[in-house]
């Protein structure tokens, strides 16, 4: 069984923000919520990397471990999704996690963040899948549904496929190691496959 | 088979990486790394975490908080799932063990002389009122605080997860709801009861024959003896803690970041654990613990018997005051 993984090729990431807003367009994410985005360190220095991060979808993830209401399930694929229904918005999975994947529609409001969201590998969630129920809709302002579900018609995650550099790599996590490799062999030098020791537990080097 | 094919090209990429070293030696114009797995180079993630506790740039995005790459949320995950838990079942727990020991071995701390049948007030309407009603919330409040904590492991079991999400979900409600009569009451405790709550001499005698819980002795103590002063500091400074990171969490971000979010929510379990362990000692002396001691708070007047045991200088003062009905001081016959 494939497990699914995300890799962003540090060093091939131009910072043109085509992941971000394929991802906005393609689940229909409302204001306020950055499923993905691009961060940029060193801005302007030399030594300027950026790097496209959402949810790594761990091994072992931490924001299912401090779910209060154990909203969080690992598909088969290795694909951590969430259930809108069950989810309290109480915020822990956001202080758990380690690259700050989870968002909430409201803040404050005593409390109440609304439902979170979150990457989900374009996998959609817990709804039947490829239905209008699992895409969603906003009622209320609310966000109630996951997005579209390319996995299930077989498709990669959209950010990947949109990249403009190809950094940003989506797919089974053996087949974009090895690509990966290949590249860093190619070109001599590697700035690392950011997050696959904290997501994974594995380096790129082994 | 993709082992072989791994270490086949990894040869053939050193292979190749020695190619370009030997070619690009003469041109001098950039350095190049020297080691010749460029993997090993790669950058380490764990110790730049490790040094720079949060890695953050700069992102395109409105929002400040897309700028942090990564931050170390698995130590803020170790202490709610591991550590908070233990410290919850050790207090509480050992308190409740603790308690039964007691009231085997001492039992109910009786009247002497049994109850004289004669009164006077303890407590007035308004200090019962805002007791009760900080009492009650702070059930629902440690009910509703501790199922954040244990709630998943020991009620989806029971009655599975949509019912235990929907509960929760109610909690989480009730929690946030309760917490401002909670606060209120906590702040009028405070003000009410502060000019018998600083410590004194009486209460050093007090505390050093045991309070008359522990031995045989009668120490006086005035209209709050000393475990009751730590009482009233436990609840004005714990609850004042519990509702201070409470209200960080409730609005989160408006004064914290991320790692404030994490610290307020460790100081606010640890808090909580702590005051409910004990608040059950307090529940426990106030009813099974000492004869004739709730229907001072619960009626909001006390056998004068009972309060020459317990609180004699207090006693003394009031009937010189005029407030105990029968007037004398006398033992009852």
């Amino acid at each position: 069984m494939a497990r699914m993984k995300f890799l962003c090729d540090a060093d091939r990431c131009i910072e043109c923000n085509a992941c971000v807003t394929a991802c906005k367009n393609e689940h229909d994410v409302p204001w306020g919520i950055n499923r993905r985005r691009v961060v940029t360190i060193n801005d302007g220095k030399p030594g300027e990397r950026s790097v496209s991060m959402a949810c790594m979808h761990c091994t072992d993830a931490p924001c299912a471990a401090v779910c209060p209401v154990n909203c969080f399930y690992t598909t088969a694929d290795g694909v951590v999704l969430h259930s809108k229904d069950l989810c309290i918005g109480c915020g822990y999975c956001f202080y758990a996690c380690p690259f700050g994947a989870p968002q909430y529609p409201k803040v404050g409001n005593f409390g109440s963040r609304g439902k979170m969201d979150k990457c989900t590998y374009c996998a959609g969630g817990p709804e039947a899948d490829l239905t209008t129920a699992e895409y969603g809709s906003r009622e209320n302002g609310q966000f109630t549904g996951y997005g579209s579900n390319r996995l299930a018609e077989g498709k990669l995650p959209l950010c990947a496929e949109m990249c403009s550099t190809k950094s940003l790599l989506a797919g089974d996590g053996e087949i974009i190691a090895q690509i990966y490799k290949e590249r860093v062999v190619r070109r001599g030098y590697t700035s690392g496959a950011w997050g696959w020791q904290t997501a994974y537990r594995e380096t790129i080097a082994s | 088979m993709a082992r072989m094919g791994l270490v086949w090209s990894s040869l053939m990429g050193a292979l190749s990486l020695c190619l370009v070293a030997v070619t690009t030696l003469p041109a001098v114009a950039q350095q190049q790394p020297s080691s010749v797995n460029p993997m090993a180079q790669s950058v380490k993630e764990q110790e730049l975490l490790k040094e720079l506790q949060r890695i953050q740039g700069r992102s395109s995005l409105p929002d400040a908080r897309t700028r942090v790459l990564e931050q170390p949320g698995r130590d803020w995950r170790h202490f709610h799932q591991v550590t908070l838990r233990w410290i919850g079942a050790i207090v509480i727990l050992g308190m409740l063990a603790v308690l039964m020991l007691f009231y085997l071995i001492r039992g109910m701390v009786r009247i002497e002389g049994g109850r004289s049948g004669r009164t006077l007030v303890r407590f007035n309407a308004f200090e019962r009122f805002v007791h009760w009603m900080t009492a009650t919330c702070f059930i629902v409040l440690a009910l509703t605080g501790l199922n954040v904590t244990f709630g998943k492991e020991l009620l989806t079991p029971l009655i599975g997860p949509e019912a235990f999400a929907a509960w929760a979900q109610w909690a989480k409600y009730a929690h946030n709801y309760l917490s401002f009569p909670f606060t209120i009451g906590v702040v009028l405790m405070f003000l009410l009861w502060i000019a018998w709550n600083f410590p004194t001499g009486t209460d050093m005698r007090w505390l050093k024959e045991g309070g008359g819980i522990v031995g045989k002795a009668h120490p006086p103590a005035r209209r709050f003896n000393a475990g009751q002063k730590m009482i009233y500091w436990v609840v004005v400074l714990g609850g004042g803690a519990a509702a201070i990171t409470g209200y960080l969490l409730m609005f989160p971000f408006y004064a914290t970041d991320v790692a404030g979010m994490q610290t307020a929510q460790m100081v606010h379990g640890i808090v909580g654990m702590l005051f409910i362990a004990i608040m059950l000692a307090h529940i426990y002396i106030g009813t099974i613990g000492m004869q004739g001691a709730f229907e001072g708070m619960g009626k909001g007047e006390v056998d004068v018997n009972w309060a020459r045991q317990h609180h004699s200088l207090w006693l003394e003062n009031e009937t010189r005051k005029g407030r105990v009905s029968g007037g004398t001081v006398a033992p009852a016959e």
